[in-house]
């Protein structure tokens, strides 16, 4: 006896390697492009308090996803894009549903995607040679510089491509050990609340990636003004909230990286560039001799 | 296991009965000094300065000047123009223009050129340099002679080879100049800011508009000099004397492309919010409470000499100052003592007497900071270890100071005194030194000390600092990058590092 009524999905937001719906109870509708308006579902409108739990696991996560091995987190995020290859047709389904792309575009969105995840986690245990000198000092020392992971990145998504504008942001800012709290495309979030089930699934440690939706404005300034977060990758593409986030950002002397957002991302929107915004220079010295 | 706990405890032991009966240090008349002044006569001052604008001094259009003064005795030493919002116009339009017809048209090559010979006049006038640096900011002369002078010159020496490679330090992308950069500069290091700020942006081919405090202008005056000396071309370079309103109207220039500050944390927020928002390009290098760790299996005498030049040099006017001594339990008396004794023995005096360690305050408003921090702590019940040197009747002045029996919530332990004051705690094991010496908003420095390689490497690589010196402190090179993490600052100054703040790449 079975039905052909379909199961919905709640979706959640993705704090702390758990699927927690808001804490402050609130939901926004999300619907289908028009012509053909349709309830796709009520997704959580994100709170103060989430981003505060969010920093806090992010916290929690950070020193040691960031002692873990190049090798090993380059692994991590070729799972995640593992994962997403084996969701690529869910993924396909919401970005034609809730952005109302067609089947090729959306087919290209979500390859795109998976490619670019691939594309990070082969730079895990690179980077670091790049950024890294010995330092020709005129005196009797030994002197290095390396790149080290900022801390905590508050990230805010693009609004569109909701998801390859996403994982454009967030792989570079993780694959070098830090930990990020991610406000998603406040239009289109499904893709992004998917993430965190395949994110849920990978081997990325809970607290590394969290992902929250919700509205921006009201959000945007609690991510910036608080004090556990150490740089802001901005890709809002907002520039009155770009505005505001550089602003509010002082307070403890964040780091800002901001970001012109275009469609078509697919391109050139990938490199070491991305990982060095969110990485600091070490120097150490030691003296040489017996 | 519990052989290290017994090891441990019978060498505190033993470190504290040789403290106890070892009498504590008399030198009676056997370590005065006959006075060594360094010739000032060689220094040609002017009893009064304008702006170096479009490659001369002119009179401000503020009409205001300012007197400097000598820290070290109070007297006059001579007047500075104070630049208006007129005068900082003047300023960025003199470098804009400096920039769009000059030099980012000049050969790579040639810029460099140019920047050598900065460097090699810096060296033929370096004592002239270093006496005035003396005279204007009290540091001792064998700091300013041995110090910032000789770092001065490397540093544009060491920047000036860079302008034709800058497609090698960036393979692959093409770089272009920002533009015209205005440059503000901390009176720690006056002439050595000076060259750290400029050196990097004329070899990326930026002009600059540099303002340097208002306590110390002379030598970014007499850098000026040289640079028509070197002939330069007029307006790439710009000094615009002044205090923090200058400051103010170069930061909120439109035609200005990127601002590099090196200041307190309290200015550098002000800033990074006034030019949100706008497109500059930003570099803060900002304030330090820098932890110097010493595990019992140092090198104790090399640490603590370590500790005196970390704290003490340049009276502490220093933003990597390793301000917090973190130190190991069981040899806490030892370095105690040791620290007490060697404190003892620093000369504080005239900054122009080659015998001098400790020069005088900068200003009358940073000794009244000192005072009133230190004062703060011994309020707050911390134990007050000072030398019981002879204080100069004129000048601004602060004997070497230390405490103990300090928390981590003293404000001792957790503000930037700037002067020479270290602030002594002690922790168990690697963890609890890790955790102490990141619990601080700030993280420009760090000191670590012990003989054990795989130590220094655990250690140095969890302390959230932008430089960790190892058995070692307080070493700068033109080729080594130096900069924050979290609020002391973002962006890189020094080596090929340093070179990514002054280019946009494509």
């Amino acid at each position: 006896m079975s039905s052909e009524l379909p199961v919905r999905k709640t979706y959640k937001l993705y704090i702390g390697g758990e699927m927690v719906r808001t804490e402050s109870g609130r939901s926004d509708p999300i619907y289908s492009p028009r012509p053909k308006k349709a309830l796709l579902a009520n997704v959580s409108r994100g709170s103060r308090k989430d981003i505060r739990d969010a920093v806090g696991k992010a916290r929690g996560a950070q020193e040691s996803w960031a002692k873990k091995t190049g090798y090993l987190r380059g692994q991590i995020l070729y799972r995640m894009a593992e994962m997403l290859e084996g969701r690529a047709e869910s993924f396909e389904k919401i970005l034609r549903e809730s952005r109302g792309l067609s089947p090729a575009a959306a087919r290209r969105e979500a390859r795109a995607s998976i490619d670019r995840i691939v594309h990070y986690a082969g730079w895990s245990d690179k980077f670091g040679a790049l950024l890294s000198t010995v330092n020709p000092v005129a005196s009797s020392y030994y002197d290095f510089s390396v790149p080290e992971p900022t801390g905590v990145v508050g990230v805010v998504a693009p609004e569109t491509p909701e998801l390859l504008g996403l994982v454009t942001y967030l792989a570079p800012v993780i694959v070098s050990g830090n930990a990020a709290v991610v406000l998603l495309s406040e239009r289109h979030p499904l893709a992004g609340l998917e993430l965190g089930e395949v994110l849920a699934t990978s081997d990325l440690p809970a607290g590394v990636a969290n992902l929250i939706s919700g509205r921006k404005e009201e959000l945007v300034p609690h991510l910036a003004r608080h004090m556990d977060v150490n740089a802001i990758c901005d890709a809002g593409g907002d520039a009155a909230l770009s505005k505001a986030i550089a602003q509010d950002a002082a307070v403890n002397v964040k780091r800002v990286k901001r970001y012109a957002v275009h469609d078509n991302l697919a391109g050139a929107a990938q490199g070491l560039e991305f990982i060095e915004a969110f990485v600091e220079t070490k120097t150490t010295w030691h003296p040489v001799g017996v | 296991m519990s052989t290290t706990v017994r090891d441990g405890r019978e060498r505190r032991e033993a470190a504290e009965k040789a403290a106890s009966e070892r009498p504590s240090l008399e030198f009676g008349s056997a370590w005065s000094y006959a006075p060594s002044p360094e010739a000032t006569d060689h220094v040609v001052l002017a009893p009064r300065y304008g702006l170096f604008i479009g490659g001369r001094f002119v009179a401000p259009r503020s009409k205001k000047h300012f007197r400097t003064i000598n820290p070290a005795t109070e007297a006059v030493v001579s007047e500075v123009a104070e630049a208006g919002a007129a005068d900082v116009d003047a300023a960025v339009r003199s470098a804009e223009d400096a920039y769009r017809k000059r030099w980012s048209k000049l050969a790579p090559a040639a810029r460099g050129k140019y920047i050598y010979r900065i460097a090699r006049l810096i060296q033929e006038k370096a004592r002239a340099l270093a006496v005035l640096e003396t005279m204007n900011g009290g540091k001792p002369i064998k700091e300013s002679r041995d110090v910032d002078v000789p770092l001065a010159a490397a540093h544009f020496f060491y920047y000036a080879g860079w302008a034709d490679k800058l497609s090698w330090a960036f393979r692959g992308r093409r770089t272009e100049p920002l533009g015209v950069c205005g440059q503000i500069i901390p009176w720690n290091f006056p002439l050595l800011m000076a060259a750290w700020k400029i050196a990097p942006a004329l070899a990326c081919g930026n002009t600059v508009v540099l303002k340097p405090a208002e306590t110390t202008p002379l030598t970014a005056l007499a850098l000026a000099e040289i640079c028509r000396e070197a002939d330069l071309p007029p307006g790439v370079v710009n000094v615009v004397t002044g205090a923090s309103e200058t400051g103010a109207h170069l930061v909120n220039h439109p035609r200005v492309a990127k601002i590099a500050f090196t200041g307190s944390t309290e200015v550098g927020k002000i800033i990074q919010r006034a030019v949100a928002g706008t497109g500059k390009r930003l570099t803060l290098e900002l304030g330090g409470k820098a932890a110097n760790i010493v595990f019992e299996d140092a090198a104790i005498d090399q640490a603590v000499e370590g500790i005196v030049n970390g704290i003490y040099f340049n009276q502490g006017h220093v933003c990597c100052a390793g301000s917090r001594l973190l130190v190991q339990e069981s040899i806490e008396p030892v370095v105690r003592r040791k620290l007490a004794d060697r404190i003892a023995t620093l000369r504080l005096g005239d900054p122009l007497d080659k015998n001098t360690d400790v020069g005088a305050i900068n200003s009358a408003a940073q000794l009244a900071k000192i005072r009133e921090l230190v004062q703060s702590g011994v309020d707050e019940g911390a134990v007050l270890h000072q030398s019981a040197c002879a204080i100069p009747v004129k000048g601004y002045w602060f004997p070497p100071t230390f405490f103990t029996g300090v928390a981590q919530s003293h404000r001792i332990a957790r503000e930037e005194i700037f002067g020479p004051v270290l602030a002594v705690m002690t922790f168990r094991t690697p963890e609890e030194a890790i955790e102490k010496a990141n619990n601080t908003p700030y993280g420009l420095s760090a000191g670590v000390w012990t003989d054990k390689g795989a130590k220094i490497f655990q250690v140095s690589s969890k302390l959230r600092a932008g430089v960790v010196w190892a058995n070692t402190f307080n070493k700068f090179d033109p080729a080594s990058p130096f900069g924050g993490y979290k609020e002391s600052g973002f962006g890189r100054e020094g080596g090929m590092q340093g070179l990514k703040e002054y280019v946009e790449l494509r």
